[in-house]
């Protein structure tokens, strides 16, 4: 079967070649559909590349926010400045595949694909990132909790597509932690995103690989609050514990070939444990 | 879009006419089958093992993974273009030298990888290079001979050199 | 980092050569068995079943015949000759024409003018089956009702040695189970039939043995031995994976039905599915040492489990029985071992071939030894290492050089490697960023093995060699396989050494010469080196006694160069060799070996080589993350041939072994794979591999061998995982006794 490629060069083609047929695959860096289409798993008639489109690929510092374009590259996130504006996910885009995943593979491909190891999403739903919609209808802005509905599964409608992502610039610490069984090129079992707000004094926890939708630990987060020095940036050690398990008890996690539930579930609160210690040192207030 | 045109890639500086029936294959098909550019080698399909890694408008990236289509017109550049024919690049004068080669099948794209990674970091620390080879699956040598293989080269990389 | 400089030097046995092919590969001009093409060349694909036991009902392809650009399907019924093939013997249908034993059988072939639209044609066949229960416990398999007409023991084998109501001070009891590992090559099983007017057919394939795959191709396509041609295709490594067939059979009947070329590609998931895997195993040990330290008997129990087909599980069993009790001294053993049939994929050779599997579990049980008696692990080793002379507990004297002290005393002395570096990307977890250095337990575990080298039990072990002379150019010509370890490296070296010339051609390994044997069993460099090295010795002889013929002068060949009785006249065998032709092909074989008896004794083996592994590693034990530092060996190589490749094939090996300590395993669930593609089966990055020292390597020339060489392509992969699972052990105290280690098996503790 031949297959149409359509190469669009604007946002504004995209929405037109959508709009005519709604159908048509869109593909970014192609690092998840290739495979599908390697393996015969998927074979569209039309699809619109969308990965030269410059809107797309270009991202900017605005106030206290970027707008990152969804098809800026992992290796951008991860290499760029915007790996000192945004710190945690820099970090998370290290984790992804390998040098060469990471030179195509896109933020709005992690997204746009919603896979629960996708090492974009924990970071992302820590940071509360806005997710700009896209398509002839107009624009729109979502939370990820909003667009990732289900394993594999968005609320993307007829002829809409993912045109940039919002995230905050913070001046504090961020971390992101993953578990894999190698050290690098590996899918996540499970990873934890911690992200600190001076202002609101409180922490942003994003759990991967856990449950099939992005989570935060938001039991944990508040929880966590009342043993936080933000002057000192010293935390409570009687906290800690509790602590740990209330992450843990966010996550509803699997067994599968890649790990055990059991280990998941402990792993992500070692991760939350030690993301914030990292950050605040264990000190009596 | 230019539509009427006759579809091309650009591969090793010359200008290849391709047939839109292949725009459905992945870049490594259209390279290998279509166009008898061997070089690049086929090992997972996934991305995951770097064997048919190569520059995609000066970018690393694994062939398997980029559709035929969407590579019309840009500029592709694969193992065949390291060096002129009848020579060799430091890289891969390092890779024979400290015996980095046993079955070979990884070997061209590692060398695409490390040709990128040392224009860009000319003096590169053990992990730096581990890391950077991370996506290039070997079997065979256990990769000590080939991280070897790089340190010499970063000593004598010349970036005017091959694909870049 | 080892520095292989000093090695370095230009030509001949003993220096690191250059690989002739090491040009061509480097510049992507080295024609694997993938890049194959021909003019009017079909595609061929295999349809395998989903599932693992199953009857087939009916087979259905009308539709997919109908498809445009399709040429053929064809099924069990379109097998000429027999529909059985084995690499021991034939208990596997080329195609299942009833029963399907395991999930990846194939039951059906396409070819088509193109990939995809075989793809679709095999989407379009319609197999009707009737599910059964696949039976996947390879112990209950044992009493089991037979799931194949042969039964489901393959072999069952009991080794009675010295006297059984001997007990020690101490008894150490364990049992240990070992993870399905797979060879992964990188380049997938691939390969073109050509067929001939005549209904003979050419196959270019990668694999591990021309003629062991030519007997089998005869008989299923019912075709005589010259109507079946094999010629070697550019193989992208085998460590055991080639040496079964697995798409031989299927190209030459589509060339011959459709009267094209037929290429195959297995992509990354059916190769999981086309080879066979490492056997996974269950053993049990016990122990009785004296509070001394000697081990003065050990009763052990081996399960194999060999899937659905024998393919090796016999010779795999044997190696595992007859070493089961390590390169120790061990008066008294009873050992019981069985290579049973399942459901699950079939299981054949793999690198370290049987010895790996009980290797892990006698180490484990030497700590545990150790430990209880208060003494050192490397002195309990010492204490019980083998010696020429010894006895083996086959019965087996070793006659040959056995430098297991050596091997053990030089790894021990080797410095231990410094902290890590001061790096998140150093520590476990790698770029995951998990682990701060407070995290951090170091430690170290060692171990040794021992593996025999070439085919065993009386099989008639040979590999045929021809030097040709024409003219005084030189060519070679075996069938011995080059799967990467540089057997070609080593031809032009022996060339160098005897004629004095490098400057030869090697004829392309093919099966219109004698067979070569396997690449396994770290055998060719005795084998097929050893009859390279007697053909060239052939030829030479022939010369002298030419040139005594025309010159009355008697000359004798010092490496490569004749010189006169009377020590007046000296000529380079090269020269000499200008102007006449010779041809000498000449079978080489090792001295003769034998059965093992009802009590499995018996000088079953050639010769044995031995290695010891010291690991290092990182455990953040609370994530059950391991970061491996370094593992340093200690290894007897008889003779180093070519130091470069020696390094090579030891770290690659290694790296093998860590493999399987940490990382590799086809997990199975109800007999099926389920993470048969690169993204789920982890083979170790660079960035998990560390560095690879070389404590020592120790040269006792090993008698009988040519040069004196032992092969080293094996003992690196065996005695390295249980060196890395001593370390973790060491790091945490935890128990372990299933390789790999999961991450789980360690924080779950």
């Amino acid at each position: 079967m031949i297959m149409e490629v359509l190469i669009a060069s604007s946002t504004e083609e995209i929405c037109e070649l959508l709009e005519q047929d709604s159908s048509r695959q869109l593909l970014a860096g192609g690092t998840d559909f290739m495979v599908e289409v390697n393996y015969r798993h998927r074979s569209p008639s039309s699809v619109i590349t969308i990965d030269q489109v410059p809107e797309l690929q270009n991202w900017h510092h605005d106030g206290d926010s970027v707008v990152v374009g969804s098809c800026v590259t992992y290796r951008e996130i991860e290499r760029g400045p915007l790996a000192t504006l945004v710190p945690a996910l820099a970090q998370a885009a290290r984790t992804v595949g390998s040098p060469q995943i990471r030179n195509a593979g896109t933020i709005g491909g992690n997204i746009g694909t919603a896979s629960p190891a996708g090492d974009m999403i924990p970071v992302l739903s820590a940071l509360g990132a806005v997710i700009s919609l896209r398509s002839s209808e107009g624009k729109r802005e979502v939370s990820l909790e909003d667009l990732i509905v289900g394993v594999k599964q968005t609320s993307l409608r007829r002829g809409e597509f993912i045109e940039s992502v919002r995230v905050p610039v913070l001046d504090s610490p961020q971390e992101f932690l993953k578990v894999g069984s190698r050290s690098a090129m590996v899918i996540s079992v499970t990873s934890l995103a911690f992200i600190t707000y001076p202002k609101t004094r409180s922490v942003g926890i994003g759990l991967g690989a856990v449950n099939p939708i992005p989570t935060r630990a938001k039991e944990a987060e508040v929880f966590i609050a009342d043993f936080l020095d933000w002057e000192t940036m010293q935390v409570d050690p009687s906290g800690i514990d509790h602590f740990k398990d209330l992450v843990s008890a966010a996550s509803s996690p699997i067994d599968d070939h890649r790990s055990v539930a059991a280990y998941r579930r402990k792993s992500i609160g070692i991760l939350a444990q030690r993301a914030l210690t990292r950050v605040f040192t264990e000190g009596v207030l | 879009m230019p539509n009427d045109e006759q579809p091309h890639l650009n591969v090793n500086g010359k200008r290849l006419t391709i047939q839109k029936s292949w725009f459905g294959e992945s870049l490594l098909f259209t390279l290998r089958e279509r166009l008898g550019l061997y070089g690049s080698k086929n090992a997972c399909e996934q991305g995951e093992c770097g064997s048919c890694s190569i520059m995609l408008d000066e970018t690393l990236v694994c062939a398997c993974l980029v559709l035929t289509g969407s590579a019309t017109g840009r500029d592709i550049k694969t193992i065949e273009s390291l060096a002129p024919e009848g020579s060799l690049s430091t890289i891969q004068q390092a890779f024979i030298d400290t015996g980095a080669i046993q079955c070979g099948f990884c070997t061209p794209g590692l060398l695409i990888t490390i040709k990128d990674f040392l224009d860009e970091n000319t003096d590169p620390t053990e992990l730096e290079i581990r890391e950077a080879i991370s996506g290039n699956l070997c079997r065979c040598t256990g990769y000590g001979r080939i991280v070897e293989a790089v340190r010499i080269a970063s000593k004598t990389h010349d970036e005017s050199q091959g694909a870049s | 980092m080892t520095t292989i400089e000093s090695y370095k030097t230009k030509s001949g046995v003993g220096v690191s050569a250059q690989r002739p092919d090491a040009v061509p590969k480097a510049t992507g001009k080295f024609s694997f068995s993938s890049d194959l093409s021909s003019h009017n060349m079909l595609w061929g694909q295999t349809l395998r079943s989903p599932l693992p036991s199953a009857r087939i009902k009916s087979i259905d392809f009308s539709e997919a015949l109908a498809i445009s650009g399709v040429h053929a399907i064809l099924t069990a019924n379109d097998v000429p000759g027999k529909n059985l093939f084995g690499l021991e013997h034939p208990d596997q249908p080329v195609l299942a024409d009833d029963l399907i034993r395991y999930a990846g059988e194939p039951i059906a072939l396409v070819a088509a003018e193109h990939p995809e639209i075989a793809a679709n044609a095999i989407n379009a066949i319609h197999v009707t089956f009737e599910e059964l229960t696949p039976l996947t416990d390879a112990e209950s398999a044992i009493t089991a009702d037979p799931i194949h007409p042969e039964g489901n023991v393959i072999r069952h084998l009991k080794i009675d040695h010295g006297d059984p109501s001997v007990t020690g001070d101490l008894v150490i009891e364990g049992t240990y189970e070992v993870g399905m590992q797979d060879q992964a090559f990188m380049g997938t099983e691939s390969g073109m039939a050509v067929p001939s007017p005549d209904g003979s057919v050419d196959l270019y394939i990668s694999t591990q043995w021309l003629h062991s795959d030519q007997n089998q191709i005869i008989e299923a396509l019912d075709l005589p031995e010259d109507m079946v041609r094999l010629t070697l295709a550019g193989v992208g490594g085998a460590f055991g994976g080639r040496e079964d067939v697995s798409m031989h059979v299927h190209l030459c009947m589509l060339a011959l039905h459709t009267g094209r070329p037929v290429k195959m590609i297995y992509d990354r998931n059916e190769s999981f599915l086309g080879h066979v895997h490492r056997h996974p195993a269950k053993i049990w040990y016990r122990h009785h040492a004296t509070e001394d330290g000697q081990i003065v008997k050990v009763e052990g129990k081996i399960i194999l489990d060999g899937g659905a087909y024998a393919s090796t599980t016999s010779a795999a069993l044997a190696n595992a029985c007859c070493f089961s009790t390590g390169p120790y001294r061990v008066p008294n053993a009873q050992i019981e071992g069985w290579g049973v049939r399942t459901n699950n994929p079939p299981c054949g050779a793999m690198r370290g071939f049987g010895n790996v599997q009980t290797c892990f579990a006698i180490e484990a049980q030497m700590d545990k030894v150790a430990k209880a008696l208060g003494i050192d692990p490397v002195e309990l080793r010492l204490i019980n290492a083998l010696e020429q002379g010894d006895t083996i507990i086959t019965g087996q004297k070793i006659t040959g050089a056995a430098p297991v002290k050596e091997v053990i005393s030089s790894l021990a002395d080797h410095p231990m490697p410094g902290p890590a570096e001061n790096n998140l990307l150093a520590r476990p977890g790698g770029t995951g960023r998990t682990t701060d250095q407070k995290h951090i337990k170091r430690g170290v575990g060692f171990a040794v093995s021992i593996k025999n080298l070439m085919f065993a039990e009386g099989f008639d072990d040979s590999s045929e060699a021809l030097c040709q002379v024409e003219d005084g150019n030189v060519a070679i010509h075996t069938a011995c396989v080059e799967v990467g370890q540089g057997f070609i490296t080593l031809i032009h070296q022996i060339a160098e050494e005897v004629l004095g010339t490098s400057d030869i051609t090697i004829i392309p390994a093919d099966t219109s010469i004698g067979s070569a044997g396997s690449t396994s069993a770290s055998r060719q460099t005795w084998m097929s080196g050893g009859a390279v090295l007697k053909a060239c010795e052939a030829v030479v002889v022939k010369l002298i006694e030419q040139i005594f013929e025309d010159e009355g002068v008697k000359y004798e060949n010092f490496n490569g160069t004749l010189v006169s009785e009377d020590g007046t006249k000296t000529i380079p065998v090269s020269e000499a060799l200008k102007g006449r032709s010779f041809h000498e092909k000449i079978v080489h074989r090792h001295a003769p070996t034998f059965p093992l008896n009802n009590k499995g004794q018996g000088d079953a083996h050639v010769s044995f080589a031995f290695a010891a592994h010291r690991a290092v590693v990182d455990v953040d034990q609370e994530l059950g993350l391991v970061r491996i530092i370094e593992i340093a060996t200690s290894q007897d190589v008889g003779r180093i041939l070519n130091p470069l490749q020696a390094v090579g094939q030891i770290e690659g090996g290694i790296t093998q072994g860590l493999g399987l300590a940490v990382l590799e395993e086809l997990v199975m669930k109800n007999g099926v794979i389920q993470n048969a593609n690169f993204t789920d089966y982890l083979l170790p990055t660079a960035l998990d591999t560390p560095p690879i020292e070389i404590a020592a390597l120790i040269e006792e020339p090993e008698p009988g061998a040519p040069f004196g060489a032992k092969g080293i392509g094996e003992p690196p992969t065996i005695s390295s995982t249980p060196a890395v699972v001593a370390a973790i052990r060491d790091a945490t105290g935890i128990d372990l006794r299933r390789v790999p280690v999961r991450p789980e098996d360690i924080a779950l503790e």
